[in-house]
């Protein structure tokens, strides 16, 4: 019996019978006719002039069609790859904006920078043609690190961006800070490194151009989250094709995390050369090509400190960043270590006023963008650490001194120093929660037993919140933005009464097909089986900004919720006219219209079906059909937050830090599907203990190599790394979304790096350690402890 | 050459270059495209397929040496969408995935391990694994299915003996 499933419950995902039995349709997968296929020649140099290519060898061999370099390209008018979200700086100027050809002009900008295209009939012969390429490189002093690329002196990456500043950024009251610094009692200053991560969703990157000439119409199948975006970028702005004569398919994609919501160089290589060639052209990245191309995340150098008063009680906050952009502005690459970094710094915390400098630089290393959690992981980190490291040179516990200047349930709507106002949270049943369940009171006795076993354990804690639902499109646009961030969604109830629903964000493993099906169940009443939600081809959805920044059911959902609304009140109109009855008496509810005050009632079904059967409909009121869009912006970020805790034991005889027990607790405001909520956390979290205990992006500032370019260098989570993990919800509604929804999917990696480090560091203590940077690999570790000279004292 | 193997049950023969790796002779020329590619140094399992019953990376495997041998790909664990294997089952039940990507390698890797060892502990199966890279799930819940799916298939052959 087809049954509704609605909010609150954990239905099997409708997506994984496909997925289990091997039925996914990723972009590799797809095969067209006439399919050639591609391969990139990459840069092997950090920076250098191109003086000349010469493809004439390469063309002559088997199966190649052709050769592309970035002059080809030029020469067709094909424009440079646009950002989606300038900013400006202090003195009121935009950024240093300088042009993205999708094949590199002239000079290349770090290792992997694209410099041709071969297309043959095999990869293998494009392979071994791409060898033949013989590129004469000028090679130029390069370097790799944000602060040193400020240096006097530096290489300069763009002859039109002195210093290699893109933008001197700030946000808050220096003076105020200024003034309240003067007057603490206590200042605790810290240096901080947020590493460099490659993002690595399990599947790599790919994507088919293919150019039907009968039609003038071409096509792109990609890895992306958000096709519609790449349809309006690479149409308008890059290759010249007006939106009616292209679609963009994003299939089954395997995983994000931002690394897939930038409009890449490759998706407008492959769709032009098949306009040149006709037919399909498919490029597949490799992983280790994946590595030195798809946009990189994090990489900040920060100084932060904290003015507290005697009570321990945060007066002011001042934060200077160096962000690295690498060598080109990736899509959102800027609006990442700014607007989407600086105004999470308040944290959950009353802090009367805050200041922070963003230098945004240049330096020849991959683009850096957006990776799951975009700059709030960054603010949390410096803040969590801050935090914790004023507690232990003020002597305050670390929970007291966190409870102490937490902001009072009492105080929300709360409006912090730099620009954000929280709607709703509630840290400190956060933090009281995770306490709990993490059996904080246990603690001591479990270091004990560590310490008998001659390995130091450690506590940590780190609370968080986060802006998401990306975004409320007025205020995007006042910091820059340069698109509307709303969402849409089309219901499409078919004469059956079984739905449709034509979505604008996009599933890579969110389980939107389950979420969203779930929505429209409670709201219509609809079996759930009976209800598909499509997403992906621009061909077929209206519209949509796609996923990232926890935005999909907060934006889309209510989206969702709103067209949902529109169904029902036509459906009412329908049933109204059908029952002879006025629209106010008719309600709808559990699946049926009725009039109130009778017994006259219709079914969903029911009505559906008259819906499009309109013999006596009064025409001129009344349209036949029952089908609604609605478009949502939603009117302020969501906050989601909460509270992590987390013990880990380390041997002082290898330096591995074992993460033992981990608790979260979150506010994630209303849960549509606990089971899907729960496994966005586990993996966020496990992503964001990657960055602290094990990933890396590490360049060679002497070669500007990209050194740990493989999963044989670059230190994945794997499953033995883990133990499970105690997760709880504690949600507060939010305020302004229709459902009360705050978004889940970033929260893990948001609150999880400050939690371990503050854990390894509170292990180490007895060291003398009071910092350690990311990632607390065993290599770090073991250095730290043997240069402690505990090690000499033991033995 | 050409080659002959048994493949989910059915004898297949193919033309291939020996150098061709079984991941590319699955994928490209005989369109199971279950099978993924996720790496290019045999470090992720998204490729993982059973030469003779057991795991193995498909991305190491030159298709010049099955010839003669058996395989099986995630697309022959099912009988049809409403026969699964009880991993697959197990899977779907626990939120064992997420973009699924990493799936195919998951579920060949977990019958392995379920074949050798009935009853294996939550540390065992996360050991067992380590050569499986996830990306969305964290782990818990792939743990926590494959665990689900060796009580299945315990049941299973308990039921069968007693019949
Ligand atoms: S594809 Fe990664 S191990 Fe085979
Ligand atoms: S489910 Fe996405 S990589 Fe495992």
């Amino acid at each position: 019996m087809p049954e509704v499933v609605g909010v609150g419950a954990s239905p099997k995902r409708k997506e994984d019978l496909r997925f289990v039995t091997g039925h996914g349709n990723y972009v590799a997968d797809i095969k067209r006719p006439n399919m050639s296929f591609g391969v990139f020649l990459r840069s092997p140099h950090a920076h250098a002039l191109i003086r000349s290519i010469d493809t004439s060898e390469a063309l002559e061999q088997p199966g190649v069609k052709a050769v592309f370099t970035g002059e080809d390209m030029k020469a067709d008018n094909v424009g440079g790859l646009p950002v989606g979200w300038g900013i400006s700086g202090k003195d009121g100027n935009p950024m240093k904006e300088p042009p993205h050809p999708p094949i590199a002009l002239g000079k290349v900008r770090y290792v992997g920078d694209a410099v041709a295209f071969v297309v043959a009939e095999t990869v293998e012969q494009a392979e071994a043609a791409a060898e033949l390429i013989e590129v004469d490189y000028e090679t130029l002093p390069h370097v790799v690190g944000a602060v040193e690329a400020l240096q006097p002196g530096a290489p300069q990456i763009y002859d039109e961006v002195p210093g290699n500043l893109c933008c001197d950024w700030d946000l808050g009251d220096c003076a105020a800070v200024d003034a309240a610094f003067e007057t603490a009692t206590h200042v605790t200053s810290i240096d901080l490194v947020n590493q460099r991560l490659v993002g690595n969703p399990m599947e790599p990157r790919a994507a088919i151009g293919e150019y039907d000439a009968a039609n003038g119409q071409h096509t792109l199948w990609t890895t992306s989250q958000f096709p519609h975006v790449v349809r309006l970028l690479m149409g308008e702005m890059v290759l010249g094709i007006p939106q009616h004569k292209l679609r963009v398919v994003a299939p089954d994609v395997g995983g994000g995390f931002g690394v897939k919501q930038f409009h890449y160089a490759e998706e407008a290589v492959v769709t032009w050369a098949a306009t040149k060639l006709g037919g399909a052209v498919k490029w597949v990245c490799q992983r280790s090509e994946g590595f030195i191309s798809d946009a990189h995340g994090r990489d900040h150098v920060t100084q932060a400190e904290l003015a507290l008063d005697t009570d321990g009680k945060f007066l002011a906050m001042r934060v200077r960043t160096y962000a690295n952009m690498g060598g080109y502005l990736s899509t959102f690459g800027p609006n990442i270590p700014t607007n989407l970094y600086a105004p999470l710094l308040s944290g959950v915390y009353v802090i009367p006023s805050i200041y922070c400098e963003v230098k945004v630089v240049f330096t020849n290393t991959v683009p850096v963008d957006a990776y799951r959690g975009a700059g709030r992981p960054e603010a949390t980190f410096v803040v969590e650490r801050l935090v914790d490291t004023a507690a232990l040179e003020m002597g305050i516990d670390k929970f007291e001194i966190r409870k102490r200047n937490m902001i009072p349930t009492e105080s929300y709507p709360y409006q912090t120093p730099v620009l954000v106002e929280y709607d709703s949270g509630d840290p400190l049943g956060c933090l009281e929660r995770s306490m709990e369940l993490a059996d904080v009171a246990g603690f001591a006795e479990r270091r004990s037993a560590s310490e008998a076993n001659g390995k130091y354990r450690g506590l940590g804690v780190s609370t968080y919140v986060e802006a998401c639902g990306l975004a409320p499109s007025r205020l995007a646009g006042q910091l820059g933005a340069r698109g509307g961030l709303y969402e849409s969604a089309n219901v499409r109830v078919h004469p059956s009464g079984a739905v449709t629903v034509l979505i604008g964000t996009h599933n890579h493993g969110q389980g939107h097909e389950t979420t969203f099906a779930q929505i429209v169940s409670e709201r219509l009443g609809v079996p759930f089986e009976n209800i598909d939600i499509v997403f992906g081809d621009t061909d077929k959805v209206q519209f949509g900004m796609g996923t990232y920044g926890s935005r999909s059911l907060v934006v889309g959902g209510s989206a969702l919720n709103k067209a949902s609304d529109k169904i029902i009140l036509k459906g009412r109109k329908i049933a109204a006219h059908q029952f002879e009855a006025a629209l106010e008496d008719v309600i709808f509810e559990k699946g049926e219209f009725s009039v109130s005050g009778t017994d006259k009632k219709k079914s969903f079904p029911e009505i559906a079906g008259a819906a499009y059967v309109p013999f006596d409909f009064p025409l001129e009121t009344l349209e036949p059909g029952l089908e609604e869009q609605a478009f949502y912006d939603p009117v302020n970020f969501t906050y989601p937050g909460g509270a992590h805790i987390c013990e880990v034991e380390i041997d002082p005889d290898t330096g591995v830090v074992r993460l033992d027990r981990y608790t979260a607790v979150d506010d994630v405001g209303t849960i549509i599907n606990p089971m899907i909520v729960e496994g966005q956390l586990q993996g966020g979290i496990v992503q964001g203990v990657g960055q602290a205990l094990f990933e890396h992006g590490v360049y060679d500032e002497q070669s500007g190599q990209l050194l740990s370019g493989s999963f044989m260098d670059y230190c994945m989570p794997r499953a033995d790394n883990f133990p499970d993990f105690t997760i709880k919800p504690h949600s507060t509604t939010c305020t302004h979304t229709p459902m009360g929804v705050k978004g889940c999917g970033e929260c893990g990696t948001i609150g999880s790096p400050a939690a371990v480090i503050n854990a390894v560091v509170d292990a180490l203590r007895p060291l003398g350690v009071s910092h350690v940077d990311m990632p607390a690999s065993p290599n770090r570790i073991w250095n730290i402890i043997n240069n402690s000279g505990a090690r000499a004292a033991a033995e | 050459m050409t080659i002959t193997f048994t493949l989910n049950d059915r004898s297949v023969t193919v033309d291939v270059e020996p150098s061709t790796l079984v991941s590319e002779l699955l994928r490209d020329t005989l369109e199971l495209t279950g099978t993924h590619v996720g790496c290019d140094t045999s470090q992720c399992g998204a490729c993982v397929i059973h030469l003779n019953g057991e795991s193995v990376k498909s991305c190491t495997l030159l298709a010049g040496s099955v010839d003669g041998q058996e395989l099986r790909t995630v697309e022959g664990l099912a009988g049809g969408t409403d026969d699964l294997h009880p991993m697959q089952v197990a899977f779907r039940d626990n939120h064992g995935l997420q973009c699924g990507f990493c799936t195919p390698g998951m579920l060949m890797s977990s019958i392995d391990l379920v074949n050798r060892n009935p009853d294996p502990t939550e540390e065992e199966v996360r050991e067992w694994l380590e050569g499986n890279i996830c990306r969305c799930t964290g782990y818990q819940n792939i743990v926590k299915s494959v665990i689900a799916g060796a009580q299945a298939l315990r049941d299973a052959s308990r039921g069968d003996d007693h019949a």
